[in-house]
């Protein structure tokens, strides 16, 4: 992979940074998403230390997590798309088999199965989150794109087994997101418009088959959305809480470390999934905004990165971890507003806890290897 | 190149891609927009609302735990009620320094110094809002001292609050069972919401196993506080709007025991100072009219709250008060299995009414030296099965055991109910033991120890070696014999009422499956001489049987603590305390129309048919209306 180098070739459209910038390019970084993504850690840092209690310890922690999520982001930059392609169906073997370990053997933590103790505590299904994806796009790669049918019912179910597999731990949230970075490859790679509506049209019935197999606390989440007031000391009680919290901040906020719906505990998860709305409180509507538009700029270079990618792998597999960060974003943003259920989708690099922060940045780091490791065509 | 190769259009599938991010792209802004636009709408047009809310008066939605329901017994005279008391609370937020004031709190003797510990990780686990509950009941003498006290004490305060009260603690303790602090683990088991506000569960007996009944429904209020905390009247602020309405709590429904609290209280009293338990049942329902083991301890306590030293003082007494011998005490059943035995002889062939042994103190298998011996080391010479059973002779069994077997043994002692849970309805009993060939084969890992020996079904003859029975087992199996083997699951409950509708649900006698008999004259036989251990001129409970107003059917039992080494004499003034027998009695009464059976346990006391068989006499004299209390 190291004799590409040689022939990368600056394309003059990233600003020329001087020395600086030749040095982002020889370690393979991608300069404006790396910008992008450490202005977003850092007002998470910023936030975060409000909603911990100010609480150094924690902090820490976080900044250590964060870390380390960079450099393994830094990391897999070095490996080219190639090298990743030719590992795919490896890694993507090797997810599913975890995945049915952790249902029959996995550690129990807050009623679901969902870790695997291999050394290391660690989730399967946060790496299925980039697994699946590239395991369509591999799939894809050397095929005739828009796919024909055949191919598309092999795609379905190389999504719907690790999907199932993460719904039964249960954990909802993830199962979603997996399920989304697989469909958003299909649809990138040319899933025809008309089944993309006959399937819309066909999701009620399956909605009503999903339905049927929730566990009765998704149900529950899913009828307190409908009127967070049915259940004010239970599930309803984020909701509530959290709408007050992100309705009194207003324009500007009550200022940093100054959100009593946050501080005098009102919130609850106000450090992991709901943090959003301790920005609102804090920061009021321009906090939100700026932050949105900092997540927007990522995902904008995240897909720029994937209209410029040479071969179908990359290209639908860049596509498909920029979009699926903005599906994070929205599921998030969207659930905290009450818009939609709470189906525990953390803040993207702003929520404390670790995990799904380096499979963030891992999928970062892809995004610079095939930005960075691009070979010139002829357009 | 491969990626020109023949199939694949490079140039057209970049131009589908790009439109297919285009389309993405936009539908993604459109979403934004929408969360957007929902910001907008929460921030900017509906501000005042949420800041009302949150800034100058905060609301909080306070839950309003529902009122337990209360226990009564047979007769309505309550077991379990709620008093009001005060009790110490503590508010996290409005505490300065945690450390200093609970010390200062210790200083006055208002909590345990020992428990410091425990509530400052309480303080910082939960909401800081949330009061900890620091001592449920203060006396009025604490009460006033506190009160001068309470400017040094800011954010800590007294509460009224129901408290769980027991009336006659001790004699219900172990059929009631107690509420205690709701602990994490508690909550586990149960909805969490449904138990905001609420400081206490059932832990044991029928408060735990009928916690889902007493317990009720959660209702909330909606408070509007300022910005310290404190409550203002909810008019006075617009935001309430917003909010969802109050809801009153539901309280939990009264529950009826079968239980007689005259006979708890004498149980109580005829076990003072003894380690035991007593069991009495209503033989044509299952219905149990008194549940009693001692020694017992003062259930109040946990509702109130002990401190650490006063809980481990129970848990490390050597009497074990907090065990419930009734349903968990496995005991070997001594010779109290003798009528059930002598029904699977009857029936089994293995003997009849007529057949006679000569007992001469021991007994020996074929070709073997082991003498098992009888409890009257000279014999009782010829006996008959109603000799056998009203003197309790042990070599009648030991030689018939050889004919009956163990898989029938087993199999009989089974239909009684033996060695299997009886299905009451508070958790905990213990299984009992009937031992067979298939049992120790599992039992066991050596090869050796396997297998089942002749031995062995000896002394199950006599209800040792293997065979443990739980007091409330025996009880409910000489139920099942006193109906001629109609059997019935035994419960505490009888009915439910809500409290609000006054609607009565009664629990209907669950029966179980009946023991049947080739030849009924069976049952005759074996209860009457069940009438000639109490009445009968050698009856080994003739003393308790004697001047009874009606007729008795009992059988001692003396279950050995101490193997006696063969050629040893067994005497009672060396053996330590704690190695005497345990004295045993079952019986029911009265004979023609059994309306209670009586199971009684006295650890260590020696002779079934000299201490347990007078208490069992005295229980069913007051049930049966000759009591001391008769005619109250």
């Amino acid at each position: 992979m190291r004799e590409n180098d040689s022939k990368l070739l600056d394309t003059g459209r990233t600003a020329p940074l001087g020395e600086f910038g030749r040095l982002l390019r020889r370690l393979n970084i991608d300069g404006p998403l790396l910008g992008g993504l450490l202005l977003i850690c850092g007002l998470g840092l910023v936030v975060l230390y409000s909603a911990v209690g100010e609480n150094m310890r924690l902090l820490l922690n976080q900044l250590i997590r964060l870390g380390v999520a960079i450099v393994g982001m830094l990391v897999i930059a070095q490996f080219s798309p190639d090298f990743l392609r030719r590992w795919t169906p490896w890694g993507f073997a090797a997810g599913l088999v975890l995945l049915v370990l952790v249902l029959t053997t996995g550690e129990v933590g807050m009623g679901a199965r969902r870790w695997l103790d291999l050394g290391i505590r660690f989730q399967p299904s946060e790496a299925m989150k980039l697994a699946v994806p590239m395991m369509a796009a591999w799939y894809l790669h050397d095929r005739r794109l828009p796919p024909r049918f055949g191919e598309l019912m092999l795609l379905t179910v190389m999504i719907v087994v690790p999907t199932i597999l993460i719904a039964r731990q249960p954990d909802l949230g993830t199962a979603l997101l997996v399920a989304a970075s697989g469909l958003i490859v299909i649809v990138l790679a040319g899933l025809p418009i008309r089944l993309m509506i006959t399937l819309a049209v066909l999701s009620v019935p399956g909605a009503f088959g999903l339905w049927q197999l929730m566990e009765d606390y998704q149900k529950q989440r899913v009828l307190t959305l409908i009127d967070p007031n049915s259940d004010p000391l239970g599930a309803g009680y984020n909701i509530i809480q959290s709408k007050i919290a992100i309705g009194s901040g207003g324009l500007f906020g009550k200022g940093w470390t100054n959100g009593s719906q946050a501080h005098l505990e009102y919130l609850p998860e106000r450090d992991t999934d709901f943090i959003f709305a301790v920005i609102g409180e804090e920061m009021g509507l321009l906090g939100v905004l700026s932050l949105l538009v900092l997540y927007i700029f990522v995902v904008g270079r995240g897909l720029y990165i994937a209209m410029q990618a040479p071969d179908t792998y990359s290209r639908l597999l860049a596509g498909s971890i920029s979009l699926t960060f903005f599906v994070y974003v929205f599921v998030n943003t969207a659930m905290v507003t009450g818009l939609v259920p709470v189906v525990g989708v953390p803040l993207p690099l702003v929520s404390f806890g670790g995990t799904s922060m380096v499979t963030l940045m891992a999928g970062f780091g892809i995004l610079m290897s095939i930005h960075s490791h691009r070979k010139l065509l002829p357009h | 190149m491969d990626l020109l190769s023949p199939i694949k259009d490079h140039y057209s599938e970049r131009r589908l891609f790009i439109g297919r991010v285009a389309m993405a792209s936009t539908i993604g802004l459109l979403l934004l927009g929408a969360v957007v636009a929902r910001l907008v709408q929460l921030q900017i047009f509906d501000h005042e609302m949420f800041a009302e809310q949150s800034q100058g008066n905060r609301f909080r939605i306070e839950a309003v735990p529902p009122t337990r329901g209360l226990i009564f017994d047979r007769k309505g005279r309550v077991l379990a009620e709620n008093l009001p008391a005060y009790q110490l609370e503590l508010i996290p937020e409005q505490v300065d320094d945690l450390g200093d004031t609970l010390t200062r709190l210790a200083e006055l003797e208002l909590i345990a110094a020992e428990d410091i510990e425990h509530f400052r990780e309480l303080a910082r686990s939960g909401p800081r809002f949330k009061p900890v509950t620091l001592n449920l009941r203060l006396t009025d003498e604490e009460i006033a001292n506190f009160a001068i006290q309470r400017p040094r004490f800011p954010g800590v305060d007294f509460q009224p609050r129901l408290v769980r009260h027991y009336p006659n603690g001790e004699a219900i303790a172990h059929a009631v069972g107690y509420v205690g602090a709701l602990s994490k683990r508690d909550l586990q088991n149960l909805e969490q919401s449904d138990y905001a506000g609420t400081a206490h569960t059932g832990k044991t007996g029928v408060e735990s196993s009928y916690e889902a009944d007493l317990h009720g429904d959660v209702g909330y209020n909606n408070v509007v506080t300022n910005a310290l905390g404190r409550q203002v009247p909810a008019d006075s602020s617009e935001a309430v709007d917003a909010l969802p309405s109050d809801e009153s709590p539901a309280p939990g429904d009264d529950i009826y025991l079968s239980l007689d609290l005259d006979l708890q209280l004498l149980a109580t009293k005829a076990l003072q100072g003894k380690r035991g338990a007593i069991v009495a049942i209503d033989p044509h329902s299952g219905e149990i009219l008194a549940l009693v083991s001692a020694p017992s301890f003062d259930p109040n306590m946990f509702a109130v709250g002990m401190t650490t030293s006063e809980y481990a003082s129970l848990q490390n007494d050597p009497a074990q008060p907090l065990f419930n011998r009734a349903i968990r005490g496995a005991y070997p059943p001594g010779s109290t299995i003798k009528p059930m035995l002598s029904i699977a002889a009857l029936e089994v062939g293995a003997t009849s009414v007529t057949r006679k042994t000569m007992c001469v103190g021991y007994f020996m298998l074929p070709n073997t030296t082991h003498r098992y011996r009888d409890w009257k080391p000279q014999g009782h010479g010829e006996v008959d099965l109603l000799g056998a059973i009203s003197q309790s002779c042990d070599v009648y069994f030991y030689e018939v055991s050889a004919d009956l077997g163990i898989d029938n043994i087993h199999k009989y002692l089974d239909q009684f109910g033996l060695g299997h849970g009886t299905g009451i309805d508070i958790s905990g009993e213990h299984r009992g033991l009937v031992p067979s060939r298939e049992w120790k084969k599992n039992a066991f890992s050596e090869r050796t120890d396997q297998r089942w020996y002749n031995g062995e079904t000896v002394i199950a003859s006599i209800g040792q070696g293997y065979m443990l029975a739980t007091p409330l087992q025996l009880a409910n199996a000489i139920a099942g014999l006193a109906t001629r083997g109609t059997r019935y699951q035994p419960r505490l409950v009888a009915a439910t009422q809500n409290t609000i509708t006054g609607e009565r649900t009664m629990y209907p006698a669950k029966r179980l499956d009946d023991i049947r008999l080739n030849d009924e004259s069976h049952w005759d036989a074996v209860i009457h001489a069940m009438r000639e251990v109490m009445h009968g001129i050698h009856g080994t409970a003739r003393a308790a049987g004697a001047n009874s107003a009606y007729e008795m059917a009992g059988k001692s039992g003396t279950a050995q603590v101490y193997t006696v080494a063969q050629e040893d004499e067994y005497d009672e003034d060396e053996i330590d305390i704690l190695l005497r027998d345990h004295a045993l009695f079952v019986s029911f009464a009265p004979v023609e129309d059994p309306r209670i059976a009586v199971a009684v346990v006295v650890e260590n006391g020696s002779s079934g048919s000299r201490v347990a068989a007078p208490i069992a006499r005295q229980i069913m004299d007051e049930y049966l209306g000759y009591g001391s209390n008769a005619g109250e």
